[in-house]
């Protein structure tokens, strides 16, 4: 008996004492914090609701479904060739980047291999809508933290990438140019000198980011040692891209994945950092669009000659079978799984999105952090919500 | 088979002699921990691998692939639904319209893919090892008339959202999941769309626009909203 009342009384006082450490500056109570639908932190519509002790998160739940638009439903009713035109609008930033993967999975299936002159375009286009893509970033990182400055840079130099990919392929956003066996087209006269000063301004616009966030010293204090993301935690989560590699993580599908694109041909480097924390994603990125820049020079100096398409049929029959085809997109790794009834149109087409896996570790990452480390934090794991949404 | 280039087909034939062992010892790992669990394997030399395991040993298998084989990371969890669509053609195939219902009259036999099946649900996820790069699609049947298969999240958390999808889209149980609500469809939408046997609204709507090439005489079309083919539903 005196056992258990000795049990409760120290259980009482421990829970006092517990509630004394939490209480030692000022009563605080849970709050619910609605971040977004609308939130510029969240590239779309992503709600993030946030319940608060003060000003620590406890729990933080991500809303999705805004913007689901059913593109594994939609691709069961369109034939090959169309569902390009779907998959294009899941990473709205680096359109081209989407339909790569598909195409590839189509071409395993179908025995059919892009020409090199086409796998060579194809590629520079790839890392080109990368630039396009983590440009934006880059600058948006900033205004997250309060530097209002680096978007507009970003958005000045974005266009330049985009002016490149729409030369190519006549579309800014959703170029809609690659095909199973090839190309549309093959690149226009003079593009490659263009491309070439482009990347000139690209670089420069990565040094003027240098300059003007990575060596701020209070872009530096915000946030580094916030979101810290442990390797085996990230990889648990499927996390992938510049996340995975900002974890220390030195995984790169386009050096690793060996899948029918041109990175092989050339030198590059894959970055990786230690830390895991925001700013390492933040740097990794940026060094990924420098690294881009040198892959699509080497690339263009040695684009082989031939043409830009295989000897495919008219009418495209994908023989039946299952193939699962990934690649080192802007955002991540993006997949498709097809599985193919030997029909014009996929059976099944599972899309793994880059961000959905990424944002999936939101409920943990944020757990503990501080209400404005939110904000950088979901930033630093950068997503597209129509990346998530699908 | 259908390919126009007889070379490539040689070189993919050249191929398939060849042993992969690292994805083979993958396979014997798998046989050797799960036994009868492990239904059906099949390794494509140099690009994939996929195994077939039953139901009950679902849970083991991550287990197995994950502290056994080095699939440190977690890639993605889904679902196939193998009946052929009950809507004919036009659900299935850009084709006419007019064959629709000749294919209702006389369904298709259900076929499956890689590893084969035995049920209507097929569970399927992918790991993967980053450090040899190697990719694992395990596949389970599912029961057709109560699909249940038990959470992946003890053993990858990442498992969480996917499997969320998997139980809103086809209406899979997730047996051990903390939090099995809808994560894209809102909280009272019922059906589960993925499903072979849930209409695509917009297209039982409005046909697909492309399979009659003929174009809507002014004040003939539906209004705006119907003009993208059936894209918001």
């Amino acid at each position: 008996m005196t056992d258990v009342s000795n049990r409760n009384q120290l259980a009482y006082i421990a829970a006092q004492a517990s509630d004394a450490r939490v209480n030692v500056e000022f009563e605080t109570e849970g709050m619910t914090l609605n971040l977004g639908p609308q939130h510029p932190a969240t590239h779309g519509t992503l709600r993030v609701i946030v319940k608060l002790d003060g000003e620590r998160v406890l729990r933080a739940d991500p809303m999705m479904g805004y913007m689901h638009r059913g593109y594994e439903k939609l691709a069961e009713v369109r034939t090959y060739p169309q569902v390009t035109t779907l998959v294009n609008r899941i990473d709205w930033l680096g359109s081209f980047a989407n339909e790569v993967p598909f195409i590839l999975a189509a071409e395993r299936l179908m025995e059919v291999e892009a020409p090199p002159r086409a796998q060579w375009i194809r590629t520079i286009l790839f890392e080109l809508s990368r630039i396009a893509n983590v440009i934006l970033f880059l600058g948006d990182m900033g205004v997250q933290l309060g530097a209002v400055t680096p978007v507009f840079f970003a958005f000045r130099d974005r266009e330049f990438v985009l002016n490149q990919i729409e030369a190519v392929t006549g579309g800014r956003f959703h170029p809609n140019f690659d095909r199973i066996g090839g190309l549309k087209d093959d690149i226009p006269k003079g593009w490659t000198e263009e491309t070439t000063g482009v990347l000139g301004r690209i670089r420069t616009f990565c040094d003027e980011m240098e300059d003007l966030v990575t060596g701020n010293e209070i872009f530096q204090a915000r946030p580094r040692g916030i979101g810290v993301i442990p390797a085996e935690v990230g990889l648990a989560y499927g996390l992938s891209g510049a996340n995975i590699r900002g974890s220390g993580v030195d995984w790169d599908l386009r050096r690793d994945g060996g899948v029918g694109l041109a990175h092989d041909q050339v030198d590059w480097k894959v970055w990786t950092h230690p830390d895991g924390d925001s700013f390492s994603r933040y740097w990794v990125r940026l060094q990924e669009v420098r690294e881009a820049c040198g892959i699509i020079e080497q690339l263009l100096g040695g684009i082989p000659s031939g043409p830009v398409m295989a000897k495919v049929p008219r009418i495209i029959k994908v023989p039946a079978g299952e193939a699962y085809v990934e690649t080192e997109n802007p955002l991540g790794v993006m997949g498709y799984y097809v599985v193919s009834k030997g029909d014009l149109v996929p059976f099944r087409v599972k899309i793994r999105s880059a961000s959905f896996s990424n944002i999936s570790i939101t409920p943990w990452v944020l757990e503990g952090a501080y209400v404005p480390d939110v904000v950088s934090i979901l930033a630093s794991l950068y997503f597209i919500l129509g990346d998530i949404d699908r | 088979m259908s390919s126009p280039d007889t070379n490539l087909d040689e070189v993919s034939e050249g191929h398939e002699p060849v042993a992969d062992p690292a994805r083979d010892a993958i396979v014997a790992s798998l046989a050797d921990q799960l036994g009868d669990g492990l239904v059906a394997s099949e390794v494509l030399a140099g690009t994939d691998v996929w195994v077939r395991v039953t139901t009950d040993s679902w849970l083991a298998t991550a287990t197995v692939l994950r502290d056994t084989c080095g699939m440190a990371y977690f890639n993605f969890l889904s679902a196939i639904d193998w009946m052929p669509s009950p809507f004919g053609r036009d659900m299935d195939a850009q084709v006419d319209l007019v064959g629709a219902d000749e294919s209702q009259v006389d369904p298709e036999p259900m076929t499956w893919g890689v590893t084969g099946g035995a049920t209507r649900f097929q569970m399927i996820a992918r790991v993967h090892d980053p450090v040899c790069h190697i990719g694992v699609t395990v596949k389970a049947d599912l029961d057709a008339d109560d699909p249940r298969v038990d959470s992946w999240m003890p053993v990858y958390p990442g498992a969480d959202w996917h499997e969320r999808e998997a139980w809103e889209m086809f209406g899979i149980t997730i047996v051990g999941h903390p939090n099995l609500v809808n994560l894209y469809l809102p909280s009272q939408f019922e059906g589960n769309p993925l499903r072979k046997d849930y209409p695509l609204l917009a297209r039982r709507v409005k046909p697909w626009p492309g399979i009659v090439d003929v174009e809507a005489m002014p004040g003939d079309g539906d209004g705006d909203a119907a003009d993208e083919g059936g894209e918001g539903s």
